[in-house]
């Protein structure tokens, strides 16, 4: 039988450690994509992409995300697809990291006084001047920290895809622990590479939640 | 080739789903009552425990809120017999829901309680009550209800969450999707039904908890 170091075990994992990163960057760059575009419509004047964007958004934080990933993996394929794991673990993560920053980033709009909507109104700007000049540079310094915050829930919600099949970290412990009978070192591994990719990014929220929340002190 | 969608396949393996939906239930349950109590207990060590406890208790919440539920769950499950820690695979999950549960509803049960202006544990300790007492009657309470929508909101993400324990074979809704599935060959329809009644409980979850929350702390006067 072939013995395995201590080192052996972490060089796999942290091999795979590089899927779990390009996945995590794909489905937070993604969906902030997809999420800034549905936002605007959940902000807009218009009524019906309005309630279609809410529901959207009730969808997809109503049901676990393992489920979308199955649904992605088994529905796309019925329109004729052939849906490899990482095409399906990116459409749903894509689709469900932008539900949650819609959501996110509409409170950050929402928290913009009202009186700065009308101020900007009686300057007489247009919708798309008064978002450009006026409420997204007030609403983007509130978004950076919960964003950084939410890029932690990303990273944690690739683990899933390990199982519909993606080989990332959590699939590569799997398989590892297949071949060494060491869940207990192997799991331990897993857990802390988890917690060296999240923790920074939990720090860096909370540092820049101090630091950009400077002029709202004494309020 | 055109896909025909066929619900009926579902419909006859309705035991499973419903057995699957109970074990859901029953693990939230577990999951939010056991959990919140962790929570509350950490919450009280974080803000008056000893000394030497706080570290520990923050140690804790960080490697829980910085990793997956899922390895948590593989690490109990599948780790721990590595050190001669065996159990069932039901206890599995719901260990693993209460250890994450407590992680986060601490964090959140933390934010209320600093929330709670200071002069409340002055005039608790005016009252000759012990800084315990004074947490348990004076703190604990408002602090609950000030961020009530916040725990609710927590629990149903666990709920939903805890979609993963089908993993380690726990029975639960997914678990039922997957055997239906693997028995009917339906992979689209058995998902589509689970992820609806997924939906359905999170709807109904929600709705439950907002009404404890109104029967639990009744209106004050509001600031």
């Amino acid at each position: 039988m072939i013995q395995f170091t201590t080192w052996d075990i972490l060089r796999g994992l942290l091999l795979a450690t590089r899927w779990t990163i390009l996945l995590s960057l794909v489905s937070f760059i993604g969906g902030g994509t997809v999420g800034a575009i549905l936002l605007f419509l959940r902000i807009g004047k218009n009524k019906v992409a309005r309630v279609a964007v809410k529901y959207f958004v009730e969808l997809f934080q109503g049901t676990p995300l393992l489920m979308q990933l199955f649904l992605a993996f088994f529905g796309l394929g019925l329109f004729g697809i052939d849906v490899p794991a990482w095409l399906a673990a990116a459409v749903a993560l894509i689709l469900w990291s932008s539900a949650f920053l819609i959501e996110i980033w509409r409170g950050c709009v929402e928290a913009v006084a009202k009186g700065q909507w009308e101020a900007s109104a009686s300057l007489g700007m247009g919708y798309l001047q008064q978002m450009r000049y006026v409420i997204l540079p007030q609403a983007l310094r509130i978004a950076v920290p919960p964003t950084v915050g939410f890029s932690v829930q990303v990273v944690k919600g690739t683990a899933l895809t390990s199982i519909i099949g993606f080989v990332e970290l959590s699939k590569a412990g799997t398989i590892i622990t297949n071949a060494t009978f060491q869940p207990f070192t192997v799991y331990g591994f897993v857990a802390l590479i988890y917690f060296a990719m999240c923790w920074p990014l939990s720090k860096s929220s909370q540092i820049l939640e101090r630091k950009l929340n400077v002029a709202h002190r004494g309020h | 080739m055109r896909y025909h969608f066929d619900f009926g396949w579902i419909a006859e393996y309705y035991p499973v789903l419903i057995k699957g939906v109970l074990i859901t239930i029953e693990l939230t349950l577990v999951g939010a009552v056991v959990g919140i109590a962790l929570g509350i207990s950490c919450a009280w060590a974080r803000a008056l425990g000893p000394g030497w406890l706080k570290p520990v208790v923050a140690t804790y919440i960080e490697l829980i809120r910085n990793t997956p539920f899922l390895i948590q769950l593989f690490f109990i499950f599948f780790g721990l017999p590595g050190i001669g820690i065996h159990m069932s695979e039901i206890t599995a999950a719901n260990l693993a829901m209460v250890v994450n549960l407590g992680a986060y509803s601490c964090e959140i049960i933390r934010a209320g309680i600093q929330a709670t202006p200071r002069g409340q544990f002055e005039a608790g300790a005016s009252l000759a009550m012990t800084p315990f007492e004074t947490f348990r009657h004076v703190i604990l309470v408002p602090s609950l209800q000030r961020i009530w929508p916040a725990l609710s909101s927590q629990v149903v993400i666990v709920m939903l969450g805890s979609a993963v324990v089908s993993q380690v074979a726990a029975e639960d809704l997914t678990f039922a999707a997957n055997f239906i599935q693997s028995r009917s060959f339906r992979a689209f329809e058995a998902y589509f039904v689970s992820t609806a009644i997924y939906l359905l409980l999170a709807i109904i979850l929600r709705q439950l908890l907002a009404a404890a929350g109104s029967l639990i702390f009744p209106r004050r006067v509001r600031r």
